[in-house]
């Protein structure tokens, strides 16, 4: 992609060309196809043998094991959450499949070179922003190369396995490690013994639970200090294979003074039946230190009538565990059946910031109950929540949100302002800000409101030229704008088209 | 060009008749001018054309250039060549100006098989058009309409015009709302539209805008249809004495 000076300015403003481009290509859900590849299955079923068994695949060490079996017995202890705005049939953790992984990958590849070309196919085929298919086939610089010269280093996840991580070298030079969680395990006990579960324990929650029991793998991340990452990160999730969940685990720490800027990408094939998904991402960040981290989440949604689809319950947190340690969180929701979300930040560290920018969609039956918790525990912290809900056919969109003022918390501010649109009128928008204050120099200010998509608007869009599912597109994305603009730009695009396929048929 | 005959139009909800048979040709390269008191159907005529939802046609039919505008939606009028300046623009928030604009002329080029073209071509297009419309760079990176001025909406009406180059265009009240050096701008800005292949459809209440866009033929349109056409002294002639006496003269 060739970006212009011009053109970067645009793309910031709202929708472009690309966007209208990709309704008018697109079905309406392009990551929809299904990779044949030979897998490897543990059996069906969650016990202590298969929380050994993954262990034993990862070839993880004792003290790993045993933190994964207490989970595990914790995780029996425990039921599931049904606070949510959300309706879901029962969901038999018997019947999932807990393990899956490509058989090429059953000896680790030493090279690209000896990944299965399938699998390599299929990020050819997801297109995504980055450019990963070109970067994990090691085309350094390739024509497509993202603009500016930023290069992006991915790790891949695909069902259980990390699949292959880019510019490892380059990064190693920079002293920042960014490998699968299973290889850090192995080569970096100290850091993960030290952070593992120290931002999301082990008890946190049920789905968090089940996820130290039997996540499979995921992406780590450790930069130095006083160093600022070379290139964005990224991870790419997807799942595949049938009947199986994916709880992949995330670990982020930046050091003091480090800075480093965070992707996530998900997309899992068409299926009939819903398929699960439990991750945690754990971010810790020192003094002075500052993480971006970046979602695109576009999990398979499930069908019209609601067949089929991601079940998505994700713990997502930042602990701010230094002074002026800072974190941003940009989260765009497109996808699952159901979204059970809410990234939150600690603000454990005197003057520490956390930032909260969020786009859900839902359409069609989706249900998404998303938003975030800011915990103010250390003086003069800041925090900033902006939620865009849209609500499309006959889906909900809760936004849940979270502000607490600790009592040393003082002179905090929060701002938060939670917008949600209407396409329709099968759908709803509900808004649940939970404030805590528990001192009495700090400021909280929250601001919502609801619109709907004006015929207005459409009609004026339509008058010019812009057909009826461009239109709503580039309203959507007018409303989403202040979102868009917290995302690195490649992102951003991605995002504004992911709006667009995500709301096709939503009107007329 | 535009070719409208014995056009009956019903609001779609309730039985509301608002045009009684319309009968009007604007061949290429005029300047028409609709008159008439409020309420005689001129804005709803605008609408019809260019497609609007919540009107019915019971009756007749409307074509540009020989195609059924009637039979296409919105968008194929607006790339057949339609253009309709809104009364009242309608505010886009979050969506900048030149994105907008770059939308609409791509798909509409896109809709004729032609190239899109290239930002770096668009800025340049645009830069060039804004600057005779007095519409400042900081006016085309605002959010569509957002905190315009009634001057800048329409301002912003006739850049569209500009950079879509329809064949037909369609003015609705275009004057409201705006002082006079406003409308001078806007007219000029029309003025320098105009050409032997492109016709103009002004609507409008008052004459103060036809002394800047000079009409060719004049239409009074009353209670949903046309009573009477004439050159522009018809347009000066209103301004006189008002509708008063000219609706009573045809009964």
């Amino acid at each position: 992609m060739s970006v212009e000076t011009g053109e970067a300015i645009e793309v910031r403003e709202g929708v472009d060309r690309e966007t209208v481009e990709t309704v008018q290509n697109m079905g309406s859900y392009k990551y929809g196809w299904d990779t044949e590849i030979e897998m490897d299955y543990a059996p069906k079923g969650i016990n202590e043998d298969i929380v050994r068994l993954i262990s034993e695949k990862n070839a993880e060490p004792e003290w790993m094991l045993e933190w994964r079996l207490a989970a595990f017995r914790r995780w029996q202890t425990m039921v599931e959450p049904k606070w949510a705005m959300l309706n879901y049939p029962v969901i038999d953790y018997q019947d999932q499949y807990y393990y899956a992984r490509p058989k090429s990958m059953a000896v680790k590849p030493k090279s690209l070179d000896e990944v299965d070309p399938k699998l390599l196919a299929t990020y050819e085929k997801l297109g995504i922003p980055l450019k990963e298919q070109m970067i994990l086939a090691g085309i350094e610089g390739a024509e497509g190369a993202p603009a500016e010269g930023r290069k992006v280093a991915v790790d891949a996840v695909f069902d259980s396995v990390s699949v292959g991580t880019t510019f490892k070298d380059e990064l190693a030079k920079a002293g920042v490690i960014f490998c699968s969680i299973s290889e850090a395990i192995r080569e970096h006990p100290e850091l993960v013994k030290k952070y593992l579960g120290s931002v999301v324990p082990q008890s946190d929650n049920f789905f968090a639970t089940l996820n130290s029991a039997v996540f499979s793998d995921g992406s780590f991340v450790y930069v130095p200090p006083g160093t600022r990452c070379p290139m964005e990160l990224s991870t790419y999730f997807r799942i595949n294979a049938e009947n199986t969940g994916q709880f992949e685990r995330t670990l982020i720490i930046a050091d003091k003074g480090a800075y480093v800027s965070y992707l996530e990408g998900c997309t899992a094939p068409k299926r009939d039946v819903a398929q699960l998904h439990a991750a945690v991402v754990e971010i810790v960040i020192l003094e002075d230190a500052e993480v971006k981290y970046s979602t695109v989440q576009n999990w398979f949604p499930g069908d019209e009538e609601g067949k089929g689809g991601i079940y998505n319950f994700v713990t997502k947190r930042a602990d701010c565990r230094e002074a002026r340690a800072k974190v941003m969180w940009t989260q765009v929701e497109t996808g699952s059946a159901i979204t059970w979300k809410y990234p939150s930040c600690i603000l454990r560290g005197e003057e520490s910031q956390g930032e909260f920018y969020s786009i859900a969609i839902a359409n069609n039956m989706q249900q998404a109950d998303t938003g975030t918790k800011m915990i103010h525990l250390g003086k003069n912290t800041r925090s900033r929540i902006v939620s865009k809900g849209i609500s499309a056919g006959k889906a909900q969109n809760t936004y849940r949100g979270l502000v607490s003022m600790h009592p040393r918390a003082t002179n905090s501010r929060n701002y938060t302002q939670c917008d949600s649109l209407l396409i329709g009128d099968q759908c709803g928008a509900h808004t649940v800000p939970y404030i805590e204050v528990k001192n009495t120099s700090s400021r909280v200010e929250h601001e919502a409101t609801t619109s709907k998509v004006d015929d207005d608007q459409l009609f004026y869009c339509r008058a010019r030229g812009i057909d009826e599912e461009a239109a709503v597109a580039l309203v959507v994305n007018g409303f989403c704008r202040e979102v868009l603009q917290a995302l690195p730009m490649e992102f951003a695009m991605e995002a504004q088209s992911l709006v667009a396929i995500s709301l096709e048929g939503s009107v007329g | 060009m535009l070719e409208i005959k014995n056009l009956h139009v019903k609001l779609e909800d309730e039985d509301k008749q608002i045009l009684n048979g319309v009968d009007l040709t604007v061949p290429a390269g005029e300047v028409h001018a609709i008159m008439g008191p409020n309420g005689s159907g001129k804005s709803t005529l605008s609408y019809v054309l260019s497609g609007r939802d919540g009107y019915q046609v019971t009756e007749g039919e409307a074509s540009l250039d020989g195609h059924d505008l009637l039979d296409m939606e919105p968008e194929e009028r607006a790339s057949a060549g339609l253009f309709l300046a809104f009364q009242y623009p309608v505010e886009i928030p979050g969506v900048g100006n030149l994105t907008f604009l770059r939308t609409a002329l791509n798909a509409q080029r896109k809709a004729r098989g032609e190239e899109e073209l290239s930002s770096a071509e668009f800025l340049k297009l645009v830069r060039e058009k804004a600057k005779t419309l007095k519409i400042d760079g900081e006016m085309l990176k605002r959010p569509v309409n957002v905190g315009f001025s009634g001057g800048e909406k329409k301002r912003n009406e006739i850049l569209q015009m500009a950079m879509l180059e329809p064949r037909m265009c369609i003015l609705d009240e275009t004057d409201s709302g705006l002082d006079v050096d406003a409308m001078r701008l806007v007219a000029d800005g029309v003025n320098a539209l105009r050409s032997p292949e492109r016709s103009f459809l002004v609507i409008t209440h008052y004459q103060r805008l036809l002394d800047h866009i000079k009409p060719d033929v004049v239409h009074i349109m009353s209670a949903g249809r046309i009573v009477k056409t004439g050159g522009p002294e018809l347009a000066l002639e209103v301004e006189r004495n008002g509708y008063g006496d000219l609706l009573a003269e045809v009964g």
